[in-house]
């Protein structure tokens, strides 16, 4: 209005060109990095999991994805999920476990955790945290302290006569006052955060190992999902 | 030439020490302060901020008779996003390891006003030369001074620096450095380390001139 | 996809993960104007309105991408339409209620940039939170955000009266006051359970 001489305006046109130019070189740049890094990211991915599922099920060779279907049935699966279960085969191609994904509220954050579930022993029989921001010192010592990984050697998660739950719910106790196999073993100064680990595992346990218990052994390992 | 020689240098060498990112201008304290916690993640993330910093630098200065004034936040933002989100995608295809650590806080570093405030005040004024030094000294700056923070932390917090033990096993840890307090008291105690020294800079400075 | 309780994710974002003290994003307004209560509120308000506008956009933003397969826009898109919607509800703000306006509407443009808000839309769509959990988290956040503020105002209010050395004056207490300010409220982790 004023003066409109001395500011000479930038035109709308030039304006859109700008911005579209620029958007276009951008969403350029996007698109060529992610397709030249998806492959490497997809690979290291993978590596990350072998690695984690062969820490808690060392005797596993070969894994196949695994979730409930809309029938209600376990089938295989191709898509990525936040917390994905896994059958686990042996060399000679017999089923030997499930590996499974389980998140929950610890002290600080969530954390995330993978066990393994054994369907000879009817037990947890690995375990390993993926993700924690516990307490550096106090919470993540349920990562190094030996009596508590000890929990996870045989951790008895039979399922009851009719096979729809657990027979004994997974609870934490108070260090030193393990007396059943299905009792976790706390940490002394890092209560909170092993009671957490036994409540995300009562509650991955309950939920899965019926199904995987029922539909596991029936699995087409070669059916395309 | 002579002459030039030295004030490239200079556009480099003012973001290490007169105009230092972190303990002058005090930018960026998200990242410096909250993925400080040890050595290796101080230094990781001071690299993907120096790489975004000279590639959106360069990007600006090579742009800035495109781009008009009127919408220059705009692209200025669409440019450091995108940059961001490459060294994200690049950081994944290096080692997940160190995504992890780092977590949300690559993508964080889009709203680091170190980087827009670069762009504003210099990229888009210089030649793309120019503005890949300013970039890299600010750059490199940033990513010193994270270190300075993330090694205090890791010693005293772990007892260790980049992962190697310095102390032996009866040190008993101060576990708040690498709790997000500590950061505050890293940050604190840098700065008053260089608050000391500019002042005994300034005071030698005066007496110079008086004398 | 999660299912943590809405008082839980409240508790969490407001006090065991405070935004400010936890996480350290919003650092730069929260040294930039907690020296008087007065703004500190203001500046609070404003910022919560704020999470929780971006916090809808980002869910929208996070179906519409899902939708066409395109996770590699993320950044760029929440960056870009969260700011362009705070400057829309700046302008609608100074049009229909000039007294809001002019109570917060002056740090609307500050708080843009902040990473506070990038984070939250980021944070929840890593937790893969619901409508409703999106809103819930973004409440808690800001008021989270707000009562660090606030609390830091009156710390350093009280600390203008008294007598400290050149050298620590400003930045240097204000972080030790953070520092002290966050290990307190380390006393809340365990309650969002």
């Amino acid at each position: 209005m004023n003066t409109p001489e001395l500011q000479p305006q930038t035109s709308a046109m030039s304006m859109y060109r700008a911005i579209v130019g620029i958007g276009a070189m951008c969403a350029l740049v996007i698109v060529v990095v992610f397709q030249s890094t998806a492959a490497r990211i997809r690979d290291n991915q993978e590596r990350f999991l072998a690695a984690a599922i062969s820490e808690v099920l060392p005797v596993t060779e070969e894994t196949i994805a695994v979730d409930v279907g809309e029938n209600g049935q376990l089938e295989k699966t191709s898509a990525s999920l936040p917390l994905p279960v896994f059958l686990a085969y042996g060399s000679n191609g017999d089923l030997v476990g499930a590996v499974l994904t389980a998140e929950g509220m610890g002290y600080q954050d969530n954390i995330r955790v993978l066990y393994a579930y054994s369907f000879e022993k009817q037990a947890i029989v690995g375990f390993k945290i993926l993700d924690s921001k516990e307490t550096p010192g106090l919470g993540d010592r349920v990562e190094i302290e030996p009596h508590f990984i000890a929990n996870f050697e045989a951790l008895d998660a039979r399922l009851n006569s009719s096979g729809d739950a657990l027979n004994n719910a997974i609870v934490t106790v108070k260090q030193g006052e393990k007396t059943d196999p299905w009792q976790i073993d706390g940490i002394t100064g890092a209560t909170i955060t092993s009671e957490a680990l036994g409540n995300i595992l009562n509650d991955s346990a309950n939920g899965w190992l019926p199904i995987l218990e029922r539909d596991a052994i029936s699995i087409d390992r070669e059916a395309t999902p | 030439m002579a002459s030039k020689e030295v004030t490239s240098t200079d556009e480099f060498v003012k973001g290490l020490w007169r105009d230092n990112p972190v303990f002058v201008q005090v930018l960026g304290m998200c990242p410096a302060l909250a993925v400080s916690n040890t050595a290796m993640n101080a230094l990781a993330m001071g690299l993907a901020t120096t790489f975004v910093l000279l590639m959106s630098g360069l990007s600006v200065s090579l742009l800035r008779g495109f781009i008009p004034r009127e919408a220059r936040i705009v692209c200025y933002i669409c440019i450091i996003a995108t940059f961001v989100t490459s060294v994200d995608y690049l950081i994944m295809a290096l080692s997940l390891e160190l995504h992890r650590a780092l977590g949300a806080f690559i993508a964080l570093i889009v709203v680091n006003c170190l980087i827009l405030g670069r762009a504003e005040a210099f990229a888009s004024k210089n030649k793309p030369g120019r503005a890949l030094l300013d970039g890299l000294g600010m750059g490199v700056g940033f990513t010193v001074a994270l270190l300075f923070i993330g090694v205090v932390r890791e010693i005293l917090g772990s007892g260790s620096i980049f992962g190697f033990a310095v102390f032996p096993d009866s040190f008993q840890t101060w576990t708040v450095m690498v709790l997000p307090s500590g950061g505050f008291f890293a940050m604190a105690l840098w700065l008053l380390i260089v608050n000391r020294i500019k002042k005994k800079e300034a005071e030698t400075e005066k007496a110079e001139a008086t004398a | 996809m999660n299912d943590a309780s809405h008082w839980s994710i409240f508790l969490n974002a407001a006090l065991v993960n405070n935004f400010v003290l936890a996480y350290f994003l919003g650092i730069c307004p929260f040294f930039g104007v907690s020296s008087k209560l007065e703004t500190a509120v203001r500046m609070g308000g404003a910022v919560s309105f704020v999470m929780l506008v971006a916090s809808v956009c980002a869910f929208l933003i996070n179906l519409l991408l899902d939708a066409v397969n395109a996770p590699f826009l993320r950044i760029i898109s929440y960056i870009l339409v969260i700011s362009s919607t705070v400057q829309l509800v700046e302008m609608l703000m100074k049009k229909l209620s000039p007294t809001t306006f002019r109570a917060m509407g002056i740090y609307l443009p500050l708080i843009t940039t902040n990473c506070a808000i990038l984070g939250l839309a980021l944070f929840q769509t890593n937790r893969g939170y619901s409508f409703t959990q999106s809103v819930v988290y973004s409440l808690g956040a800001g008021i989270g955000f707000a009562l660090a503020l606030v609390l830091m105002a009156g710390v350093r209010e009280k600390l203008e009266l008294n007598e400290v050395p050149d050298l620590v004056k400003g930045t240097v207490a204000a972080l030790v006051v953070a520092g002290i300010l966050s290990m307190g409220f380390m006393g809340f982790a365990g309650l969002g359970r």
